[in-house]
């Protein structure tokens, strides 16, 4: 899926704090597990931090290099460690079942809220918009957030306290020696920020590659045919060389980097061990010896205990620098998922309508005026651009239960029609009337809800063929679907299937072919039993037998409704009460029944005897 | 299969030039470890000799040589200064260890990537025909991707905790083998029960993948259906469908994570039980042995604790790489798939020079998929050097096949093609290929320049040769009025030209070719007449004694071939030209008739 590749190279340098804190509203409107997963992470980081105190506790009471050994309470000693040691266990099973509970109620809002938008966006929006990009969007990167956000909290919580209470302890034990570990943390803390950044910074110029070689791998297979008549074979796979070579230089260099990461941090680390050893060392001797350094008086249990914190500062250090860097780099996915929850519907319904009609995810519908059928362009104008009008000044009314043709050439501004009417948008000037009434004062989902409408490419949706009749009226029984699906002759061909209406027609339909996904969309129609009819004829070709099942089809569906068709087969065309022919800005140059215009001689006429010669081409070639 | 052929299409001859970035990467792991290990064994002669002035556990001659050092041998500086350089060895070669293990981990990702492109060019065209493409490139991809990270992340990561623990098992053994075995008792524990949780939990990473999948699929067709949503009003269905999946993966994906941190909760908790027993005996040690000849010092325990809290964690996660082992041998099993296709071969003397300027003869020539006949059959036909060949034929017909035969796409079943006397089967492939030029009617654009894509068979022809060759296709026009002219970047990447500028595009570039032989399969049915007409006209004027076969159901480019061929089911039913098949009862007059029809027909209606 390509939408994996996508790769954004634009990093922002800058982190935005506004954004960042919205986002962490998510993790923190459950606030109790936000609490939970703190106690736990206190608890692990204490008991993380009071492993060097038993050792050294073990040292200077067990052992005692200054005096005779004794071990009287070691079992007791063993008995409190390994109680930690289980008390820590049992807190992290807690805090990774937490974190990711937390994760998910993250990734679960932010979902929701955004395919709750995704219900309500006009058109407009979608035209702008690939499902490829939102795929991206609502799959790959609320995942990415959710889980950075849910486990950086998890891992900033450990990090602040560990090191909290390790500084805590050194300075209890001797604030001295402390400062002197704990000189090598600021450089620490910048070399480590630094080099995370470079190296995600690398990183994402390996992805480019990759992203790279998968489409050179696509272009390489879907052109194996040109590839072979052209004789390209050696020349494209030298070209593929080079583009493999420059990902194994990037990825080289980033995994380098990132290798260099590792000594540097730990050897500024060792400084602090070595401090460590070296004042301390010498501190110790001189308590043994009944002196003092500047240190003033250290145990060996204490000097373990500084070696054993010195050596593990680093790591607390290095992960807050990852979770900022990653920060950073994930700041331009969070961006995108905010605007995509901010995007303003185009096509709004008004308040007025809304609380009479409710809104599309909670309809009123006892409050619904039934619907007749009756269409009216009311002098209006259309366009996407300004600077392009689609429609000028378009008049129009369509009777109850009228079946009117629009046929002209693409970009006449038929589409255009069928959007408007279907208030997939809505006029720019004047007004169109739906029973006489503006569409606008109703809701949109009153009328869509008696609207059917089937496009040129049929889409079916993954389930069985019994869901996919049933899409528009998801509570009818049995015989009504078989009904539908016997009006429009379908049902010959499902009874054929191993399963009949269980059968499973796959992600989009696949598993069917064009002709009978078409058949399907007009039992779904059929059963739905829209008031309004819309639909964007096809103008592929499909084998003969199937063409008259849907010619049959249609006739079915069109019978009783208004209905408006975008034209392109002669049977339905010529069955329609009336033809409009539409020209630029959706002039309407032609207009009467078929028999009318044929006469006339113009525009409809040659269309027509065009197809006319296509049909009958079809027909010998067949 | 023998155990060994897995690895033998792809995997070995990728190795074969990273041997040696694996060879001194091992190298490098023991260094860095023998490294780390010398730091802690620094800290432990620094309590013991430096501090307490015991006897250290280091090799006797070692501590003779640094008690000579005097005062020197017992500094802390010194120390301090032997800990941080051996921890700065070890950062080195750990550095070396992972710049080797990538480099020779991403040459063979690049080796496979290209072996595989190779293969892709190398296999018959029949091949391309039978697979999905989506499949082929995830596998090229992804495939890769896995085989290439278990190299770098799990074959080294085994070594490395075998290293580990077999060094710091002899170092403890050296010590006090009874502390040695205490010290390790949970280590085989850890690496079992990691490995058998893992195996364990894979079911449910598989469903949490598909659940998620689910979820994926359902925005999917919301986003793609989202006009028929919108028409039957079906958003509010389908936000309950959205949530319950929604749901349903967050369900399942919490189960995983709370069964993981299970795992890691009670193995942590064995790790640490593991540290505090060696700390407690270590210290009953201590206390028994002391003032013996061997006492177990302080030093020694803090050894000890050290090597036991290093090995604990990596030990464990062995237990993971060997679980997740299965998933790199899956995938180079389906690379070798592709591996293991048969490659196009030369089923003739495959010569390379010989002259193909002459005439074309088929005889008695069958073809099928399934069936030897159920293509073509039979089909017999001479095209003159010099002739231009129309075909006609319904959908299905074999006429695609036909002039895919004669480029050797596909083998014959039966019957003989030769040109200009040779039989195509004894002419190597790419010169006959490169003598015969052919535009198809969804042709083939590369994502690239439309300069570089119709100068693909002519890299080194002029600019002047570019221009009249996209003159006489008629696109010339076309490509200035674009921004960037021929610079204009099209296909995936760039912009989309239309139909008919594609089929253009695409003849252009046949007519850079230079071919004696040239094949249009209806790749002029997105072009308007008119410019039909001017392409063809330039064509006639330039191709002198070549020949043209031109695939149509234009009736006006069909009428001026010299022959035309007309098919039917596979069998060549019509051949003649256009006066005689005119006259005839068939195909060639009904499709005549229909499309004379629109010039008169329009009164009679």
């Amino acid at each position: 899926m390509s939408y994996e590749n996508e790769v954004e190279f634009n990093q922002k340098e800058k982190m935005d704090s506004k954004l960042w804190k919205r986002l962490f509203g998510y993790a923190m409107r459950n606030r109790a597990l936000f609490v939970r997963i703190l106690v736990s992470m206190l608890i692990v980081a204490i008991i993380d931090a009071l492993y060097p105190i038993l050792t050294r506790y073990a040292i200077d009471r067990f052992v005692r290099p200054d005096a005779a050994p004794s071990t009287d309470g070691i079992w007791v000693f063993f008995a409190v460690y390994a109680a930690l040691v289980l008390l820590q266990g049992f807190c992290t099973m807690r805090f990774i079942g937490r974190s990711g509970e937390m994760e998910m109620a993250i990734s679960y809002a932010i979902r929701q809220e955004a395919y709750r938008k995704l219900q309500t966006l006009s058109f407009s929006f979608y035209d702008k918009t690939s499902a490829g990009y939102l795929m991206a969007r609502m799959v790959s990167d609320v995942a990415r957030l959710s889980d950075m956000i849910a486990w950086s909290i998890t891992d900033f919580l450990w990090c602040g306290f560990y090191m909290l209470f390790c500084f805590a302890a050194m300075f209890w034990f001797n604030w001295k020696l402390a400062l002197i570990v704990m000189a090598v943390i600021p450089p620490l803390a910048i070399v480590s920020l630094y080099l995370q950044k470079r190296i995600l910074r690398y990183q994402r110029v390996a992805r480019k590659h990759n992203s790279r070689i998968t489409s050179a791998f696509n272009e390489g297979i879907m052109g194996a045919m040109t590839t072979k008549t052209l004789v390209r074979e050696e020349k494209n796979a030298a070209e593929f060389e080079t583009i493999t070579s420059d990902m194994r230089k990037a990825s080289v260099k980033a995994s380098v980097l990132s290798a260099t990461f590792f000594p540097l941090v730990i050897s500024l680390g060792a400084v602090g061990t070595s401090f460590a050893l070296i004042f301390g060392g010498a501190g110790v001797q001189a308590t043994l010896g009944g002196s003092e350094t500047f240190l003033g008086i250290i145990t060996a249990g204490t000097l373990v205990s500084f070696i054993n914190y010195a050596s593990s500062l680093f790591d607390p250090i290095q992960q807050l620098a990852g979770i900022f860097a990653d920060m950073q780099s994930a700041q331009a996915s969070a961006e995108r998922v905010l605007s995509l929850l901010d995007t303003e519907s185009e096509v709004q319904d008004t308040p007025e309508a809304e609380a009479k009609y409710g809104t599309s995810m909670d309809p009123k519908r006892e409050n619904w005026e039934p619907i007749n059928g009756e269409i009216t362009f009311d002098h209006v104008d259309f366009f996407y651009k300004e600077s392009e009008p689609l429609l000028r000044d378009f008049n129009l009314h369509i009777r109850a239960g009228e079946t009117v043709a629009l046929v002209g050439e693409t970009g006449a501004g038929k589409s255009t029609i069928v959007n408007l009417i279907c208030r997939f948008y809505e006029p720019k000037k004047g007004r169109i009337l739906i029973d006489g009434k503006d569409y606008r004062e109703r809701s949109q989902l009153w009328l869509q809800s008696s609207l059917g409408y089937v496009l040129q490419q049929p889409h079916l949706f993954s389930g069985t063929i019994r869901d996919n009749i049933r899409f528009g009226r998801p509570d009818a029984d049995d015989t009504s679907v078989h009904r539908a699906a016997a009006m429009v002759h379908a049902d010959a061909f499902i009874e054929r299937q191993q399963k009949g209406y269980d059968t499973e027609v796959g992600e989009g339909g696949v598993r069917l072919s064009t002709g009978q996904k078409q058949l399907i969309s007009f039992a779904r129609v059929i059963l739905a039993d829209p008031q309004i009819f819309v639909l964007d004829e096809a103008t592929s070709s499909i084998d003969t037998e199937t063409e008259q099942l849907i010619q049959s089809a249609i006739t079915e569906v069109l019978r009783g409704r208004t209905s408006i068709v975008v034209a392109h087969r002669l049977s339905t065309i010529r069955n329609a009460d009336r033809i409009l022919v539409i020209r630029r800005n959706g002039a309407i140059v032609e207009e009467g029944d078929h028999e009318t215009l044929l006469k006339k001689g113009g525009y409809y006429h040659d269309l027509y005897m065009h197809q006319y010669q296509e049909d009958a081409m079809q027909e010998a070639l067949k | 299969m023998k155990k060994y052929d897995r690895y033998k299409p792809l995997f070995l001859p990728a190795l074969k030039g990273a041997g040696k970035y694996f060879l001194l990467s091992a190298v490098e792991v023991v260094l860095a470890i023998f490294a780390l290990y010398c730091a802690s064994i620094v800290t432990s002669y620094t309590l013991d000799w430096v501090l307490l002035g015991q006897n250290p556990s280091i090799p006797a001659p070692l501590f003779q040589w640094l008690k000579s050092l005097g005062p020197l041998g017992r500094s802390y500086w010194l120390c301090g200064l032997a800990f941080l350089l051996f921890t700065m060895l070890n950062g080195l070669f750990t550095l070396l260890r992972r710049t080797h293990v990538a480099k020779g981990a991403e040459h063979m990702a690049k080796v496979m990537r290209d072996t595989l492109y190779r293969k892709l060019n190398a296999v018959p065209y029949d091949y391309h025909k039978h697979v999905s493409t989506g499949d082929l490139v995830q596998r090229c991809t992804s495939d890769v991707d896995t085989v290439r990270k278990f190299v770098t992340n799990q074959l080294i990561e085994i070594v490395r905790v075998i290293v580990m623990f077999v060094v710091a098992a002899a170092l403890m053994f050296a010590i006090r083998w009874e502390m040695a075995l205490i010290s390790m008792a949970v280590m085989p524990i850890l690496t079992v029960s990691s490995f058998l949780y893992f195996r364990y939990v894979r079911k449910y990473f598989t469903e949490v993948d598909e659940a998620e999948g689910a979820l994926s699929t359902a925005v999917q067709e919301n986003l793609t259906g989202v006009r028929v949503v919108r028409a039957f009003g079906q958003q509010r269905a389908e936000y309950d469908k959205f949530t319950r999946l929604n749901q349903d993966f967050c369900k399942k994906n919490i189960r995983l994570v709370k069964l993981l941190g299970l795992y890691w909760g009670s193995s942590d908790a064995i790790g640490y039980l593991q540290i505090a027993l060696s700390l407690v005996l270590g210290v009953l040690f201590y206390v028994k042995t002391r003032g013996t000849a061997h006492p177990f010092s302080l030093g020694d325990i803090y050894l000890f604790l050290a090597l036991t809290s290093r090995l604990t964690w990596p030990v464990r996660q062995l237990g993971r790489v060997l679980a997740d082992m299965g998933k790199a041998t899956v995938s180079l099993d389906r690379l070798n798939e592709i591996m293991n296709a048969d490659n196009e071969t030369e089923p003739g003397k495959a010569k390379t020079n010989c002259d193909l300027n002459g005439d074309i003869v088929f005889t008695d020539v069958t073809f099928g998929y399934d069936k030897p006949n159920d293509v073509l059959d039979g089909i017999s036909f001479t095209a003159k050097a010099g002739q231009t060949i129309g075909i006609l034929g319904s959908t299905g017909s074999g006429k695609s096949s036909l002039v895919q035969l004669l480029q050797r796409l596909y083998p014959v079943t039966g019957g003989e093609i030769t040109i200009n006397g040779t039989p195509i089967n004894d002419i190597d492939h790419h010169l006959l290929r490169k003598n015969i030029a052919i535009v198809l009617q969804e042709p083939f654009l590369y994502s690239r320049s439309i300069r570089e894509n119709i100068m693909l068979t002519a890299p080194d022809a002029t600019e002047a040769e570019l221009f009249e060759a996209a003159r006489e296709a008629a696109v010339h026009d076309v490509i200035e009025k674009f921004a960037d002219g021929y610079e204009t970047v099209v296909g995936e990447r760039g912009v989309t030209l239309s139909g008919g500028q594609q089929q253009r595009v695409a003849i252009a570039r046949a007519l850079m070719q230079k071919a004696p032989i040239m094949i249009f399969d209806d790749s002029m049915s997105a072009v308007d007449t008119e410019t039909d007409a001017k392409i063809r006209t330039a064509l006639r004027s330039h191709h002198g004694n070549g020949i043209l076969f031109i695939i149509s159901h234009r009736i006006t480019t069909l009428h001026e071939a010299d022959r035309i061929l007309v098919l039917d089911h596979g069998k060549l039913v019509q051949n003649g030209t256009h006066d005689e098949l005119i006259r005839e009862e068939g195909l060639y007059r009904r499709i005549a008739e229909i499309q004379d029809y629109r010039a008169e027909g329009g009164e009679q209606a």
